[in-house]
């Protein structure tokens, strides 16, 4: 029985790695809609220290080619620098995953751009959630001063 | 079959011949008359074609050339229709006929009064389906026809997934031209049938030499011909009926059992063998896949399941959203199936579907 899908595509099909939404992420990407009949949602959480995304979680709403690119995303991308992360491409997803058919090419692009999406979600944003720390700690100056409005800032 | 294929394995030769083109012609002419009876027509008003697809270019294209000249230029067919009916109703539009598609409700079903308004003294052919293939929808083709009859506008009919589930009979309905295939029946796959009344004006399709009545050229497909006329034989009331409950048992089921789903089509005027629910927040094509692993085939209107890559036009004609389209599975019984059958789909879709609203961004969790 042959299907147009690989071994690696159906395996990340049926046993998605790394599902699920992160509680506070500190960046979230959302790509495509219902609609389109394609959407996924990418969460991450990094080290603000070494810009390593320590924790990274996707949800799919899709086909298998969606789902399986999805879920190796977040293989590729966990443990890498941010910089890192944004160099994958979806061609490298489609070659982790065994090959896919190129009908189906959008549907991978998606999970990169969901990913690509949740690293400047994070880069963009101001550090609100580290005020704490980037009051008391001088290392994180630069970015404490993104946080605060000039009155606030002593 | 088999006979055909290995022993009596000529040509249908006309009366005048050898032997064995004799007898490969009567079994042509036995099977056309089972089919025909099945409609309550006549044997010469039966051809024999590759399938539903050719049949219906056949009515479609045959009718508007031959009367394009004579009557006018405009077709109307419904929303809903088919491709083969659809797609060669554009394929003429393109050609210069002027082309109605005609509304249906969110149930799908025709719209009489638009129908009546829509027919103009240039109307050459109405084209409205009896079952619709992927929803169920059943239309009032009694309505429809008497409504032609009286506008004197010529009535084809896809009956392609109705045909011997439904009843029809081209004597008590006034229908023109009947499309039919065998697949749909447990038929062989590639041939298919048109009804066409007596003394309808159309033009051949497949030009070449004179069989079928001088109405459809190639060598006739005795063996696919021979299996047609089997498979409608083996139609019968009561499998319908067991058909029937299974329908019924999975539309219920689905209803009550999975949270945020719901009935595409009619619930009453509805194909025995078809049922085509949306389950929100999922889509089609993992479904689909999810359900083959466990040992069901169905079908989905999604986008990426189909060849065009565009959700399901049926569910978008009703007034469905796309998404409506991406989360709908069409399941149809068969011979084969048992009511068990019915139970364990429903049970597997149970689980898919709350493992798919696990992954899904947009389920409520």
């Amino acid at each position: 029985m042959k299907f147009p899908y690989s071994q690696k595509v159906l395996e990340h099909f049926k046993n998605p790695h790394n599902v699920g939404k992160i509680e506070n992420p500190d960046g979230k990407g959302l790509e495509g809609s219902p609609a389109c009949g394609d959407m996924v949602a990418v969460y991450i959480k990094v080290n603000s220290d070494t810009r390593v995304i320590e924790d990274i979680k996707f949800e799919s709403y899709g086909c298998a080619s969606n789902i399986a690119t999805g879920s190796v995303i977040t293989d590729l991308a966990r443990g890498k620098t941010l910089d890192e992360a944004k160099k994958i491409t979806w061609k490298q997803a489609s070659e982790e995953l065994g090959g896919l058919p190129p009908i189906k090419a959008h549907c991978s692009v998606l999970a990169v751009e969901g990913l690509r999406s949740a690293i400047k979600d994070y880069e963009e944003k101001p550090r609100a959630c580290n005020r704490e720390r980037a009051y008391h700690r001088r290392s994180y100056q630069a970015e404490a001063k993104a946080c605060y409005e000039p009155p606030y800032w002593p | 079959m088999k006979p055909y294929f290995f022993d009596t394995y000529a040509v249908a030769t006309s009366e005048f011949g050898y032997s064995m083109g004799i007898d490969a012609k009567e079994a042509l002419a036995r099977s056309r008359e089972s089919i025909a009876s099945k409609l309550d027509a006549n044997s010469e008003e039966i051809i024999f074609t590759s399938g539903s697809t050719e049949s219906s270019n056949t009515a479609l294209k045959g009718v508007a050339l031959a009367l394009k000249e004579k009557k006018g230029k405009h077709v109307i067919v419904s929303k809903i229709e088919d491709f083969p009916v659809l797609n060669t109703a554009k394929a003429l539009e393109r050609q210069g006929f002027g082309l109605t598609l005609l509304d249906v409700d969110a149930e799908g079903s025709v719209d009489l009064e638009v129908l009546k308004n829509a027919i103009t003294k240039e109307t050459v052919l109405v084209s409205i389906q009896q079952g619709n293939q992927e929803i169920g929808t059943v239309q009032d083709l009694k309505a429809i026809s008497e409504i032609c009859e009286e506008k004197d506008v010529l009535l084809h009919t896809d009956a392609t997934h109705s045909f011997t589930r439904l009843p029809l009979s081209v004597k008590e309905l006034p229908v023109d031209l009947v499309t039919i295939s065998a697949h749909t029946i447990h038929g062989p796959r590639g041939i298919g049938a048109l009804y066409i009344r007596k003394d309808t004006p159309i033009t051949k399709f497949m030009d070449g030499g004179f069989q079928e009545f001088n109405l459809r050229a190639g060598v006739e497909d005795i063996p696919s011909a021979v299996g047609f006329a089997k498979a409608v034989e083996l139609v019968t009331e009561e499998e319908t009926r067991r058909l029937k409950a299974m329908r019924d048992r999975v539309i219920e089921k689905a209803l009550s059992e999975i949270p945020d789903v719901v009935l595409n089509g009619s619930r009453e005027k509805r194909l025995p063998q078809n049922a085509n629910l949306t389950f929100h927040y999922v889509e089609g094509e993992s479904i689909t896949l999810h359900m083959d692993m466990r040992g069901f085939a169905v079908s989905t209107g999604s986008a990426c399941f189909s060849r065009s890559l565009e959700a399901s036009h049926v569910i978008r004609g009703i007034g469905g959203e796309h998404e409506r389209a991406h989360g709908s599975v069409r399941f149809t019984f068969g011979r084969y199936n048992r009511m068990e059958d019915a139970d364990t789909a429903i049970e597997a879709m149970s689980e898919i579907v709350a493992r798919l609203r696990e992954i899904s961004p947009l389920a409520r969790k």
